[in-house]
């Protein structure tokens, strides 16, 4: 198992894979938080009636298969509008509004988490609405809504494993391509899995961590 | 508007192929819970039962469950496994790998409805004279179940997403496999998929519809 094949440039083909994973990630999680914070704050706003557009349009994310996602997505953009967008693009786009569908949830949850009797203090002594977000509810709804948040940010790298689907080489599929010139499965794959996991694993020990530390006070 | 012309009839009189192809997909997701629930289970048991190498290997399976991508746990079933002579059908993969990503996650549920449930109820059911495995059975596990009522129908939810991963390992009898199939046939592949991704829609929305009817059901006190 361990008499491997592999060269250097194919180590090398591996870390453009991962790095390829990492970008999707970092790009998908930054816009798709941002979206996020604001769909999530916007249907908190304004209540269940007038959110439920919203509302449908998130659950869409939530309730297709990623793949779907991004094969749908591709052909509309492709075949439909006939525009020259990059797999890289149209991967980066589905994952932020993936992302945004899940982290609004989190978001509502966490501003639900703040007493309203705070924030009605907070308004009393004369806060403006923004105030008393910026201030009040976004520190303490950050404790609850973190833990849930880092788990998402790494669901989004996991499930980025997908875009390859819109010709986007990312680790796993730089693992499969050197599988089928190599013929080593179980030894390219444990390396592409223990990418995943060094990443995955610490972070989600520190959302572990966090979150029991939170939960006590 | 759009220069293209849809022609959704191509689509809609695939329906029946696709629908075939939706029934297989809620077989393999059903099949996946319930055996991701037993394994599940077990992991619990195994992490309660103090036995180091038990415990190790609970951990070591949850912990690869929840931390690689579920294609990535497929593709192990399917082309990884191969090297030690085992060879899996498409089906058999994809099987084995939600079985493995369920359990994993369910496990990790369990553990957190576990610490719902006091200690205290452990001593006096041993202390009825019960077993340990007597114990867990009839005492922890009926509210272990019920606290991660909620968790468990989520991840009915996912084991259906998942089953669209099965393409990847040859799988062409599931509802995104029928679909891409009748992609090569026709080149439809918007309407196609916009369709695929309705039926997937319409199972989600059911799951969730029968969890809330079955929660209402179960949990009446």
């Amino acid at each position: 198992m361990f008499d491997t094949s592999m060269t250097l440039s194919d180590v090398w083909f591996l870390a453009q894979g991962a790095w390829i994973t990492i970008l999707v990630t970092i790009i998908s999680v930054f816009f798709g938080t941002i979206l996020g914070i604001g769909f999530g704050v916007f249907r908190y706003q304004v209540g269940p009636w007038w959110g439920a557009p919203v509302t449908f349009f998130l659950d869409i994310f939530r309730s297709i298969p990623l793949l779907i996602q991004l094969v749908l997505v591709n052909a509309f953009l492709g075949i439909v509008l006939r525009l020259q967008i990059s797999g890289f693009a149209v991967a980066c786009g589905v994952l932020t509004f993936y992302t945004a569908a899940y982290c609004a949830e989190i978001v509502r949850g966490g501003i639900e988490a703040v007493p309203q009797t705070t924030r009605r203090a907070a308004r009393s002594l004369g806060m403006t609405w923004f105030q008393d977000m910026r201030y009040i509810v976004a520190p303490l709804a950050t404790r609850v809504a973190l833990p849930s948040w880092i788990g998402l940010s790494l669901g989004v790298m996991k499930d980025s494993a997908l875009v390859y689907v819109v010709q986007v080489t990312e680790l796993l599929k730089s693992t499969q391509i050197l599988i089928t010139r190599l013929q080593e499965p179980l030894f390219l794959l444990i390396i592409g899995g223990l990418f995943y996991f060094i990443i995955s694993f610490p972070i989600a020990r520190l959302g572990g961590y966090l979150e029991k530390r939170w939960s006590n006070d | 508007m759009f220069s293209y012309t849809f022609q959704w009839n191509q689509a809609l009189n695939r329906l029946p192929q696709m629908l075939d192809g939706a029934w297989v997909t809620m077989q393999i997701a059903v099949l996946s819970m319930v055996l991701g629930v037993l394994f599940a289970i077990m992991l619990t048991g195994f992490r309660l039962s103090g036995n180091k190498i038990l415990s190790g290997f609970a951990t070591t399976w949850i912990e690869v469950a929840r931390n690689t991508p579920a294609l990535f746990q497929i593709y192990m079933a399917h082309f990884g496994v191969a090297s030690f002579g085992l060879y899996f059908s498409p089906i058999a993969s994809l099987l084995i790998g939600i079985t493995f990503n369920n359990a994993g996650y369910l496990a990790e549920n369990f553990r957190g409805a576990l610490k719902a449930i006091p200690d205290t109820q452990t001593r006096a059911a041993r202390s009825l004279g019960m077993t340990p495995i007597k114990a867990f059975g009839y005492v922890i596990l009926p509210q272990m179940l019920r606290i991660s009522f909620l968790p468990i129908s989520n991840q009915m939810v996912w084991a259906v997403l998942m089953t669209s991963l099965g393409v990847t390992v040859g799988m062409n009898t599931d509802l995104y496999g029928v679909t891409q199939d009748l992609n090569a046939l026709t080149f439809r592949t918007f309407e196609l998929f916009a369709l695929a991704a309705v039926i997937f829609y319409v199972i989600v929305k059911l799951i969730n519809f029968g969890a809330r009817l079955l929660a209402a059901r179960l949990f009446r006190y």
